[in-house]
């Protein structure tokens, strides 16, 4: 005991000083990484980078600007014309779309079944700063002050990229399927067999551990979410499966898949927030022909 | 001695630091915000130092969205390391103050590997080491750029 005080008051102050921060991160660490503690303070200290971080888009936003307006119009002009007429097609079968999901609502209730169809979605755009290299995450325009949630679910056109799992004021960070802490409960289209896939920290792999010998899955399945677990809804494709393999010295089948969305492409996603209609346990009959 | 430009400094290289580069670039991106870092722990060792360093790391783990603490302590650390031979790598030559700061940029990288392998799966490549290069590389002309301002603040 001597001998420690001895030694700590000869240790010059930058030791002790190092001993105390390093101490001091250990345990925020230790606290960060197994409670979700910390998230308001990093809330404060985000919504103060902030400007240093938006400051640093602005080269990359004037060179896609000036590129941007020296388009040729003509280009232009057969983007719209497509465009317009993809609108119109995706729009005719949205009409029916909208026939069948209210077909769907009322069959579920007259079943006395209550699941999550209806969904509230925010555009959001990636904000183009660089994270930490080797890793799977994003960065959103939109933060609290727009109501996203931590574990919120987020999707592009193709299927689901992954989800919150931080937010501030203006931004929230996004960690992406690929990202090895990452997993997502899913099914097989075909046949409903259900599993979990992984982030393996390689892009564009996905991991689907635990499915045993006999399990009926092939080469070109669709995965789909399935809402296990209540964190991400029913129904998005996320992965399509790209190899089956058995190896006689394992019990489970090592299977690889390929995320339906480019994870690295694209600027928008969509942040969507469940509508839980499992409060209206009791389904009114009049109000099942209005929608 | 007003400390604006030293902050100044800092703001700039964390700009840097997150500034969007093309996926093939990015591995090569020198670690700013440890090089000024580096620099005013040597330059002005009684004002910047290990706290200073654990500070700048938090706002960056704040920034990158990681583990709050992991580069704050890898900061805090480099910062010790440069506090305690401060007055020997001053003396250097350019070049092997160079290898200093790989030295330290390894560090830096090595505890950051250590804390995400263990909070996590972390598959490491050679590539991750190469920003040590690249700052070590960087490392002459950055350091002749913040001399100036070092001057420019004393002669005010």
């Amino acid at each position: 005991m001597r001998e420690l005080l001895r030694r700590l008051g000869s240790a010059t102050p930058a030791t002790v000083r190092v001993m105390v921060v390093v101490a001091l991160s250990l345990a925020m660490m230790l606290i960060d990484h197994r409670t979700q503690q910390f998230e308001k303070f990093r809330n404060i200290l985000q919504t103060v980078v902030y400007p240093v971080m938006f400051i640093s888009t602005i080269p990359r936003e004037m060179i896609r600007g000036v590129t941007g307006s020296m388009e040729m119009s003509s280009n232009l002009q057969t983007d719209n014309e497509s465009l317009r007429q993809e609108n119109l097609l995706l729009h005719s079968r949205l009409e029916k779309l909208h026939s069948l999901e209210a077909d769907n609502r009322r069959l579920k209730r007259l079943l006395g079944q209550s699941e999550q169809i209806a969904e509230h979605v925010l555009l959001a755009e990636l904000v183009e700063v660089s994270l930490e290299p080797y890793t799977q995450k994003i960065s959103l325009n939109k933060g609290s002050s727009d109501d996203v949630y931590v574990g919120q679910p987020v999707i592009n056109g193709d299927g689901v990229i992954g989800q919150v799992v931080h937010t501030s004021q203006f931004q929230s960070t996004v960690t992406l399927l690929t990202d090895p802490g990452s997993a997502i409960p899913v099914m097989v289209m075909r046949n409903g067999l259900r599993g979990v896939l992984f982030g393996t920290g390689v892009r564009n792999k996905l991991a689907m551990p635990y499915l045993t010998a006999d399990a009926d899955i092939r080469v070109g399945d669709l995965l789909i979410s399935s809402g296990m677990g209540g964190r991400f809804p029913t129904g998005y494709p996320v992965a399509t499966v790209t190899g089956v393999r058995q190896d006689p010295s394992d019990e489970f089948l090592t299977i690889n898949t390929l995320p339906v969305t480019q994870l690295d492409h694209g600027r928008e996603v969509l942040l969507i927030w469940p509508e839980s209609t499992k409060d209206q346990a009791v389904p009114e009959l009049e109000n099942l022909t209005d929608e | 001695m007003s400390s604006i430009p030293v902050v100044l400094t800092f703001l700039v290289a964390m700009m840097l630091t997150s500034l969007p580069l093309p996926e093939s670039a990015i591995i090569y991106r020198p670690d700013w915000l440890i090089l000024v870092l580096i620099y005013w722990c040597m330059a002005l060792p009684e004002r910047i130092g290990i706290f200073t360093g654990w500070f700048l790391g938090l706002t960056l783990d704040v920034m990158y969205g990681s583990l709050l603490g992991q580069n704050a302590m890898a900061f805090s650390i480099v910062a010790y390391l440069v506090n305690i031979m401060y007055l020997r790598v001053r003396m250097f030559p350019l070049w092997q103050q160079s290898v200093m700061v790989f030295l330290l940029v390894i560090v830096h990288l090595a505890i950051n590997a250590w804390i995400r392998g263990i909070s996590g799966q972390f598959s490491i490549t050679w590539t991750y080491w190469m920003p040590a290069l690249t700052s070590a590389l960087v490392w002459p002309f950055l350091f002749i750029v913040l001399r100036d301002i070092r001057r420019q603040i004393i002669s005010k």
